[in-house]
């Protein structure tokens, strides 16, 4: 039952990273590929109508993980205490700049909510990947099951770390730029002129380093992790996940030779969700390894009681095949590229 | 306050008083609006549509606000009361979650369609579009009251040996007494504010003649709506959380009531400060055997007071929980004198060219938000000491390792953020009411994001 869980809740982060994933990298690119008000109404309306509900995901997965693993929800939460308060800040601000900036037309407000947009986008794509990477290299729980990382300490992966040294930075690094190129690419796939034109350049640039920072990463975290060398060599199947990464991200750049650009946003989220779930593969059973190894928070030692995990799958799967259907329906009448209409009130 | 535990109550205190403006209108809002479309799809009159349009504008921007000041409510139970989560997270994390999976899904989706969908759905498609935003709210509602209901009223969960709190009864956490009844308050709650709310818009329409005809709507639509939810939330609905508070936690109702002395034929309090050194009301203004009656419909029935009960069992702020108890039920009954007066008036037809009533109405619209608001505090405070009636006292919630200097600095964070929101908040509302139900006359705008669905 912790398994199965562990497997859902693992699944929803990752549909929201591929969600909200997308319009965060339009966030980050927003200044660098649309430069007139036309144009930047046109990455806005590319993600206006559908990054609240990318986002509910993150919110519905955190609720998922309060009840089905309260100790890792409370351990995580609290220790994870200063980034995440920083990450509140900047989703509020990045969901009014969006919502806010075409309520009014003058040269003072759009300018400083197209700013914050895309500094908060930015911000956030490394903060979510500095996370991601705390998670991964271990927190410094003790005996309680609590922790507090400060923003850093010396920088080091030693006992007492902080949010940022230079295994989370560097991750931060790559999630900033996996994060550009699938919003270069979405707004590639849903604009005309020249932001489909920047965008797909900024795509293409950014793959470089992605691909570079991939595999570096990947090398250092066998080694800071072993955890996750240990189950690729137990059970062999899991490579499946690797290979699905190596073949989104080499399906993104021949899909872009082809100027396919359907084609080429769904090879970097076969890519996007290639990474999360050998990250996720990697790390099973612990839930929250910590620096000491026998603190670490593992499914077991984590999830809630069986009787309201058996009652949450009746509803859970209910409700999610509901959420499924809505966001069928919503992305399938929003199909297509954007177009920028002239005559339209103001909502 | 140099402990972190008064810190972290105040943190949450200050964050969830600020959401809880937005979701009180939206909810509200979110019925009127289906009253309107529901106008606009019997009369075929594109004046109702005008008007839904109207409100789906001032609707979208507090939800806009509701939507990002209440994601960090979620992440406050992990963040600021960690001890609280790891011990009832299997219960109430049901609730939270079901929140998200059940309403926040269905709420996003629709409320782009409510908002730019018309022409693609149709009349009876955008009539849909209107109430399954209305659900969704409500749903929504109904997830966050039965997670606080829990919290006052635990049931339906067993302890284990580790002291950790399991569910064992599902239905019992999400069908209970308390959550009805609680959740029928917080809810007319919520339709009184989008009420005075529509009905002020209305009034301010009429005494400064502009779109008169719609100002005639919005008074009607919301003093008719309005008189019914605030009769209703007297009665039944705050009568019969009096005397679940009586009978499940006694000594809140002595401490609501600033009654330091238990007796028979007990009064209720009308005017007085409570004096905690003293123990007794200063200049008091009283109703004999009033409080004997209202909760035990008895005249001279013993009521149990503060002296009742050892000092640490009491609500640790007595006189901040009488006053917010006593505005609460003070507005109240000044809503409902507001309203009937004006349901009666708009029966005889005179509500329109009253100047006297219609400032009234208008001049009424920021007293909801505070009846909702002390309403919350009567909930919250009384509930003190207690984080889960009974089970867990606050003092045990908190997060162990953040510190208090830590909880200052984002607690300083979110006060400066959310003054500036609530500025931009004031300013993009009073905007549209100043454009009116037919801005395409006035221009000064252009289009918002479109695209959206159409």
């Amino acid at each position: 039952m912790g398994t199965l869980w562990f497997c859902l809740v693992a699944a929803m982060i990752t549909v929201y990273v591929l969600l909200d994933g997308f319009d965060l990298g339009a966030g980050a690119i927003h200044l660098l590929v649309a430069k007139t008000d036309e144009e930047r109404r046109q990455v806005l309306a590319s993600v206006g109508p559908v990054w609240d509900g990318n986002e509910v995901w993150l919110i519905a997965a955190g609720g998922t993980l309060y009840f089905a693993f309260p100790a890792l929800y409370a351990s995580g939460f609290s220790g994870f205490y200063l980034p995440l308060m920083i990450v509140l800040w900047l989703l509020i601000l990045r969901g009014i700049s969006i919502e806010f900036r075409n309520h009014i037309i003058s040269r003072v407000w759009d300018p400083l909510w197209d700013f914050l947009f895309s500094a908060s986008s930015l911000l956030l794509a490394v903060f979510f990947g500095a996370a991601l990477a705390n998670v991964v290299r271990g927190v410094p729980l003790d005996a309680g099951g609590y922790f507090f990382e400060p923003l850093w300490t010396d920088l080091r992966l030693g006992e007492q770390t902080g949010i940022l040294d230079w295994y989370t930075i560097l991750v931060g690094g790559l999630a900033l730029l996996v994060l550009v190129m699938h919003g270069a690419l979405w707004v590639q796939m849903k604009t005309t002129g020249a932001v489909n034109q920047r965008s797909a350049k900024i795509a293409s640039d950014v793959w470089w380093g992605v691909l570079l920072l991939t595999a570096v990463i990947t090398t250092i975290t066998f080694k800071v992790q072993p955890q996750v060398k240990e189950n690729f060599v137990r059970w062999p199947l899991g490579l499946v996940f690797p290979f699905l990464a190596i073949a989104g991200i080499a399906g993104v750049r021949f899909e872009l030779a082809k100027r396919d650009e359907r084609k080429a946003f769904f090879a970097s989220c076969a890519y996007l969700a290639g990474m999360l779930t050998s990250v996720v593969f990697g790390l099973y059973p612990l839930v929250l390894p910590a620096r000491n190894p026998i603190y670490s928070l593992t499914v077991s030692s984590a999830k809630a009681a069986d009787y309201g995990l058996k009652i949450g799958l009746v509803w859970w799967t209910f409700g999610i095949l509901l959420a499924v259907g809505y966001f069928t329906y919503t992305y399938r009448s929003l199909a297509g590229k954007v177009v920028i209409a002239k005559d339209q009130t103001h909502p | 306050m140099e402990h972190a535990l008064g810190v972290h109550r105040l943190h949450f205190a200050f964050t969830i008083t600020f959401h809880y403006i937005f979701p009180q209108l939206t909810m509200g809002l979110a019925l009127l609006i289906v009253y309107l479309k529901t106008k606009a799809l019997r009369t075929n009159d594109e004046h109702y549509n005008r008007a839904t349009r109207f409100w789906a504008r001032i609707f979208g921007i507090n939800f806009a606000v509701g939507v990002v000041t209440g994601i960090p409510m979620e992440f406050q139970f992990g963040t600021n009361w960690a001890a609280f989560s790891r011990a009832a997270g299997g219960v109430i994390g049901q609730t939270l979650a079901m929140e998200g999976v059940f309403s926040f899904f269905l709420e996003s989706s629709f409320l782009g369609l409510l908002l730019f969908g018309e022409k693609k759905l149709g009349r009876i498609g955008h009539w849909w579009a209107a109430f399954l935003v209305w659900l969704g709210s409500w749903l929504s509602g109904y997830f966050i009251v039965a997670t606080n209901a829990w919290m006052q009223y635990p049931t339906g969960h067993r302890v284990d040996s580790h002291g950790q709190i399991e569910l064992a009864n599902f239905w019992q956490l999400v069908l209970n007494k308390w959550v009805m009844w609680e959740y029928a308050h917080t809810m007319l709650g919520a339709v009184q504010t989008g009420c005075f709310v529509m009905a002020a818009v209305g009034a301010f329409y009429l005494l400064t003649k502009r779109h008169e005809s719609y100002g005639r709507t919005f008074v009607k639509g919301g003093v008719l709506v309005g008189v019914v939810a605030a009769v209703l939330q007297l009665f039944p609905t705050g009568d019969e959380q009096g005397k679940l508070i009586a009978d499940h936690q006694p000594v809140t109702l002595a401490a609501m009531e600033g009654l330091f002395e238990s007796q028979k034929g007990a009064p209720v309090a009308l005017i007085g400060q409570p004096d905690l050194q003293k123990r007794r009301l200063d200049n008091p203004i009283q109703i004999p055997n009033m409080l004997s009656f209202l909760t035990y419909r008895e005249w001279r029935a013993d009521v149990r007071g503060l002296d009742a009960f050892p000092q640490d069992q009491w609500p640790d702020m007595v006189p901040l929980l009488y006053f917010t108890y006593h505005v609460m039920v003070g507005l109240g009954t000044i809503f409902i004198a507001v309203m009937v007066l004006a349901a009666f008036m708009l029966w005889r037809g005179r509500l329109f060219t009253s100047r006297g009533m219609l400032w009234a109405l208008m001049v009424c619209v920021p007293l909801p938000y505070i009846a909702n608001t002390a309403g919350w505090m009567t909930a919250e405070l009384g509930r003190q000491p207690w984080l889960i009636y009974g089970l867990m006292r606050t003092a045990h919630g908190v997060s162990p390792q953040v510190g208090v200097g830590n909880a200052w600095f984002t607690l300083i964070g979110f006060m400066g953020l959310y003054m500036v929101l609530g500025i931009l908040w004031l300013f993009l509302v009073y905007r549209e009411i100043e454009d009116g139900p037919e801005p395409d006359e006035v221009v000064h705008s252009e289009p918002a994001v479109a695209g959206a669905a159409d």
